[in-house]
């Protein structure tokens, strides 16, 4: 069952839903079940969610820290995409639908994180962003593959922390790659490889296995064996990045 | 058991001498069997284990099938692949071979071992057939990782599930584009939920029955967690 797409469903008909639904005041969905069944919302899945919520144990204060920091980084994402669809002249109309399915889901995943935080949300930032961005494409693209590329990171490098937040950790690798995906689909457009292979990167080490001497990769590139992995980067590592775009 | 050794498994009332592991001795045998239609034609089943063992061999049975599949890729390259394409393919070739390496030397002594592929639904001579299989074992593979996450204890080997997700949705990504460019597509609304954002997570439940369809190997993952 995909919760959060229920949860999105139940939204359209009780628009004040997402306050309902924060971390910490979860058990007061105990009281929606009536009204979820009114939607539409089939009694055995109401009742599954019902009992999910009322089985889960508080999120905690990694993970909510973790989420206001992924919000933080979705309002960033979505505040950049909504900015250079609405210059005029920016987005060329052969790019126009790859930007605007890659904004949609910027907005999703702020308005999905803002729901789950609940009051614990942090307000969207003011940003700022570096001169010609809204000007010239080329340098919008740039921001983008730069702001999508960190995204996986970020987030990748928070899952381990999740471990005992089951819920959370599962829509953290949901977002995860979709950023991938993204990330991909600007570097496609900007003519580079949709993998990063990062040339700094100089040992092949994954998980405790030398990539370099298992068998049947003889002919296998460094730049492949970079790009079968994506690295991860710190909280720290990610805020220096996004600084700049901090006002 | 090691390859080349002979194992009698009982299908049925039937003695059936399997060389475990060996690829092309288990295609002469089920060559020798007849077609895949028949019921008698498995070969012994591979059981991914329990626990962490068990999801990471469900993730090396994955990465099998997907490096199997671009290996003929790009050994019998569909009609009109551009030097593009070839490139890209290679590439992802390439990334699912590590993988498949990464996580048998990872497994160790608790490897399953080597899959049978079925590749007999894919037209390897024509670009929509192999793009379309290329595209279905990319998305199952990112949705194989996302449901799969949850169900690892050993934080590094979260981590580890994390790397190798993301490389698969960008190759999910850059098929798709291939299908259709510069479309919605690489992103879809058919495997990211455009209302929330969220790309398909499924269980072992959901992936395995699908993956089974282009392994001949049965696969039987009772065991693993829930």
């Amino acid at each position: 069952m995909n919760l959060l797409k229920l949860i999105a469903d139940i939204e359209q008909v009780d628009p004040e839903f997402g306050d309902r639904y924060s971390f910490h005041s979860r058990r007061n969905l105990l009281k929606f079940s009536s009204k979820l069944i009114a939607a539409g919302i089939p009694a055995i899945v109401a009742g599954t969610l019902n009992k999910a919520l009322a089985q889960s144990t508080t999120p905690s204060q990694t993970a909510i820290d973790i989420a206001n920091y992924a919000l933080t980084l979705e309002y960033l994402e979505d505040d950049f995409y909504r900015m250079g669809l609405a210059a005029q002249g920016l987005v060329p109309t052969s790019d126009q639908k790859v930007i605007a399915q890659i904004s949609k889901h910027e907005t999703a995943h702020v308005n999905l994180l803002k729901a789950a935080l609940g009051t614990l949300a942090v307000a969207k930032p003011t940003f700022k962003y570096p001169t010609g961005t809204f000007t010239s494409y080329p340098t919008f693209l740039a921001t983008a593959r730069a702001l999508e590329d960190t995204g996986v990171q970020a987030y990748k490098g928070q899952a381990a922390a999740l471990v005992n937040d089951k819920a959370i950790l599962k829509v953290a690798l949901q977002i995860h790659s979709v950023e991938a995906r993204h990330a991909a689909e600007i570097r496609r457009i900007l003519g580079l490889k949709s993998w990063v292979s990062d040339t700094t990167q100089t040992t092949f080490t994954q998980g405790g296995v030398n990539l370099k001497t298992l068998p049947n990769v003889s002919g296998i590139s460094d730049d492949n064996l970079r790009g079968a992995f994506d690295e991860p980067l710190t909280k720290a590592q990610v805020l220096a990045i996004a600084a700049p775009f901090l006002g | 058991m090691l390859p080349g050794q002979l194992e009698p498994v009982w299908v049925g009332r039937r003695l059936f001498l399997r060389y475990a592991g060996a690829l092309t001795a288990g295609g002469m045998l089920l060559a020798a069997c007849g077609d895949e239609e028949n019921p008698t034609t498995v070969t012994a089943p591979v059981d991914l284990g329990s626990g962490d063992t068990g999801i990471l061999n469900y993730a090396y049975a994955l990465e099998q099938l997907e490096a199997a599949f671009y290996t003929q890729v790009v050994a019998s390259p569909f009609s009109g692949m551009t030097d593009a394409e070839k490139t890209l393919l290679t590439d992802i070739r390439d990334h699912e071979i590590v993988h498949r390496e990464f996580f048998k030397a990872a497994l160790g002594a608790n490897a399953i071992g080597a899959l049978t592929p079925n590749f007999a639904s894919v037209n390897f001579s024509d670009r929509a057939s192999v793009l379309g299989a290329a595209k279905a074992f990319e998305d199952l593979g990112v949705s194989a990782y996302n449901g799969a996450g949850t169900l690892i204890t050993n934080p590094d080997y979260i981590t580890i599930a994390g790397k190798i997700v993301s490389v698969e949705a960008r190759h999910a990504a850059a098929i798709r584009d291939l299908l259709n460019p510069k479309s919605a597509d690489f992103a879809g609304d058919d495997v990211v939920d455009p209302t929330t954002g969220l790309d398909a997570a499924n269980a072992p439940t959901v992936v395995l029955p699908i993956a089974q369809k282009y392994v001949k190997t049965q696969i039987t993952a009772n065991n693993l967690p829930k």
